[in-house]
């Protein structure tokens, strides 16, 4: 009897965390309507206009996908080799060990940190710091963002990595360590390539929480609606324009800020897709 | 030990229902007032409801500042009995909805906000702030702003214009007044709560450009009068239509209703008529049905709506707005907006104006707790 009650809760709580994600897309898909109506969804996604004025009203997505692309992998970039060597650090060289636990929460304790946090920090400190390296005037900007970005998904994408760095069997690299093989050579030889599916995929997954960040983002990046020519420039990403513009919004504005949640919905699947995909093609080896 | 966690579930939950019902008991006295629109004008609203629930015990007024557009929005879904917008609607949102009467509740200005070494002076023009924000001036040490300023050394310092990045009322009174002064800023930006921007950075709210301003060097914003007299940031005199470079506080922004209004008080008071008005002030203003019999609401509730509208353009609430850096209604603006409280009706029935609100009487404890409720919001 128990065991079909715990049953039925579990059976209704996957139910029910279903039926909550379609009805979201349902409500993303059926509020943007109106967008996609008046500019078609190619039109929407490839315009770089944002002009909310009555008169002259239109909106296109474009701006803001380049942005949030631009932020991500610009963000990932920055955070590989960082995140790189605390997954080697924590996974390799010192697993096991106090040192490695102790380095690996912290690492981890980073991902507790709020977003605002790092929003505040990023205006306090990095801000004046890339003032300072002249990458523009006022500080804002994609690299600013980017760099505050980078901070924040290195928790994801080491703890992960290290996770799979550890599952390489002990055996194998034993085996090459018989051979002479020095610990280098373990690592590039035996442990990198066992894990790399793994390790590629944590990196991805790291890129779908940088695409979806917003508050820290929304407070470095400038908010201007245009595509950003380049580093130094300022820009808007997908979560920051809606976090702006919402409140204010109306008609065919809110139409089209839920069109780009709809976007943002999107391409943060697909990618998750992806380190899905190799995760599943790393367990069938 | 399933069975005590499942038990004690379960009277977590039933403990949790009669809470519940508790609260609601207590929060719902006879009577409650709900708005939303503005965030502009919310901290004045936020204190004189406060100073009403107090005088009037049993009447709960809540206010959510969701933005203008927001406000017009729950006005026209009848979610609330009043909305609050910056911004005096447009004809099409006239329109959409009943009969919509514009209560003034105070004033308050732009004020350009910089952040320069050594200077507190600065004096602008309308159309160098219109140049500054469409790119067409981009150093401190620009000829036209030292002309304007012979007396300061400007420093050859970039110039970073810094805009709201939400739809607001600022950003509209802002535009409308650029506008009047500047015909290239007419045809180019218009007038919205929202533009289409070429120069400069965005933030949201009036804190958002505050802070960037204040931690950038060469940075300039605009910002509301309240938040900005408040913080005592350092601003720009602009020189108004007399030629006369006029600072941002209450009286030169009171100043600038000293004019002819329209009945209807659908007014934008930018560059104002007056020698001694600061050029950048408007009105905000509460939206209330002038037939207040819809859905169903009681007579009751219609006139509880009003005697606080008439609270709030009394020497009292007036008062209050001055305490805390909002401008207060000129003399003739209150008339006329006495005028349209009075033309409020319920049905065929008039409203009682000048009445004491003969309201149940609540024990302390649940004043305090709607005082505290409202505060938290």
């Amino acid at each position: 009897m128990k065991d079909k009650i715990f049953k039925g809760l579990l059976f209704f709580s996957a139910i029910f965390i279903l039926i909550l994600t379609a009805g979201i897309i349902y409500a993303l898909v059926a509020r943007s309507l109106e967008s996609f109506q008046e500019y078609g969804i190619w039109g929407f996604v490839n315009n770089s206009e944002w002009d909310p004025r009555s008169a002259t009203e239109e909106y296109g997505a474009l701006s803001f996908v380049v942005g949030t692309l631009y932020t991500s992998f610009f963000a990932l970039l920055i955070c590989i080799p960082f995140s790189f060597a605390v997954a080697l650090f924590t996974g390799e060289y010192f697993k096991g060990r106090k040192v490695a636990s102790v380095v690996s929460s912290i690492v981890d304790l980073l991902a507790g940190i709020p977003s605002i946090v790092f929003g505040l920090w990023g205006f306090y400190s990095i801000r004046p710091l890339a003032i300072e390296l002249g990458v523009n005037a006022q500080g804002f900007g994609i690299f600013t963002s980017s760099v505050v970005l980078a901070v924040m998904i290195i928790p994801y994408a080491s703890s992960l990595s290290s996770e799979y760095l550890r599952m390489v069997p002990k055996n194998l690299k034993e085996g090459a360590y018989s051979l002479g093989a020095t610990r280098l050579e373990v690592i590039t030889n035996v442990s990198l390539p066992m894990a790399s599916s793994g390790i590629v995929s944590s990196f991805i997954l790291a890129l779908g929480r940088a695409l979806g960040e917003t508050m820290a983002v929304t407070m470095l990046i400038g908010n201007t609606n245009n595509i950003p020519s380049g580093l130094r420039d300022t820009g808007n990403t997908m979560a920051s324009v809606i976090a702006n513009q919402f409140g204010e919004a109306d008609g065919l504005k809110l139409s089209s800020l839920i069109a780009i949640g709809l976007l943002l919905f999107i391409i943060t699947a697909i990618i998750n897709l992806i380190a899905k995909l190799i995760m599943n093609k790393l367990t069938n080896v | 030990m399933k069975k005590t966690i499942l038990f004690s579930i379960i009277v977590v939950i039933l403990c949790s229902c009669n809470n519940n019902g508790k609260n609601d008991n207590n929060s719902n006295p006879d009577m409650s007032v709900s708005g939303a629109g503005a965030t502009f004008p919310y901290p004045y609203y936020n204190i004189v409801f406060r100073d009403y629930m107090r005088i009037n015990p049993g009447i709960v007024v809540n206010y959510g500042a969701i933005g203008s557009g927001g406000g017009i929005r729950s006005l026209r879904d009848k979610s609330v009995d009043f909305g609050a917008s910056d911004a005096f609607l447009t004809e099409k949102e006239i329109a959409s909805m009943p009969e919509v009467v514009h209560i003034a509740t105070c004033m308050g200005g732009v004020v350009m906000a910089y952040t320069l070494p050594e200077i507190d002076n600065l004096r602008l023009t309308g159309p160098i702030v219109a140049d500054i924000y469409m790119g067409k001036i981009t150093r401190w040490d620009d000829k036209r702003i030292r002309a304007e300023n012979p007396s300061i050394k400007l420093p050859d310092l970039e110039i970073t214009p810094v805009y709201r990045s939400d739809g607001s009322g600022t950003t509209f009174a802002f535009s409308e007044y650029l506008c009047k002064v500047s015909p290239e800023w007419k045809s180019i930006m218009g007038k919205g709560k929202a533009l289409k921007w070429d120069a400069g950075i965005a933030a949201k709210g009036n804190p958002g450009v505050a802070g960037i301003v204040q931690q950038t060097p060469g940075a300039i914003g605009y910002i509301g009068s309240e938040f900005a007299l408040t913080l005592k940031l350092p601003t720009a005199k602009i020189k108004n239509k007399f030629g006369n470079y006029i600072a941002a506080n209450l009286e030169s922004i009171s100043a600038a209703a000293n004019v002819d209004l329209p009945d209807d008080m659908r007014a934008t008071i930018s560059d104002s008529a007056d020698p001694n008005a600061y050029p950048m002030s408007l009105f905000t203003w509460l939206l209330v049905f002038k037939d207040q019999q819809y859905d169903k609401r009681t007579k009751q509730e219609a006139q509880e709506l009003m005697n606080l509208l008439e609270y709030i353009i009394s020497s009292e609430g007036q008062g209050v707005a001055a305490q805390i850096n909002y401008a207060p209604l000129s003399e003739q603006a209150v008339k006329k907006t006495q005028t349209l409280i009075e033309s409020i009706h319920y049905g065929n029935e008039p409203l009682k104006f000048h009445i004491e609100s003969d309201t149940v009487k609540q024990t302390t404890d649940s004043l305090d707790l709607a005082v505290d409720n409202s505060i938290d919001r």
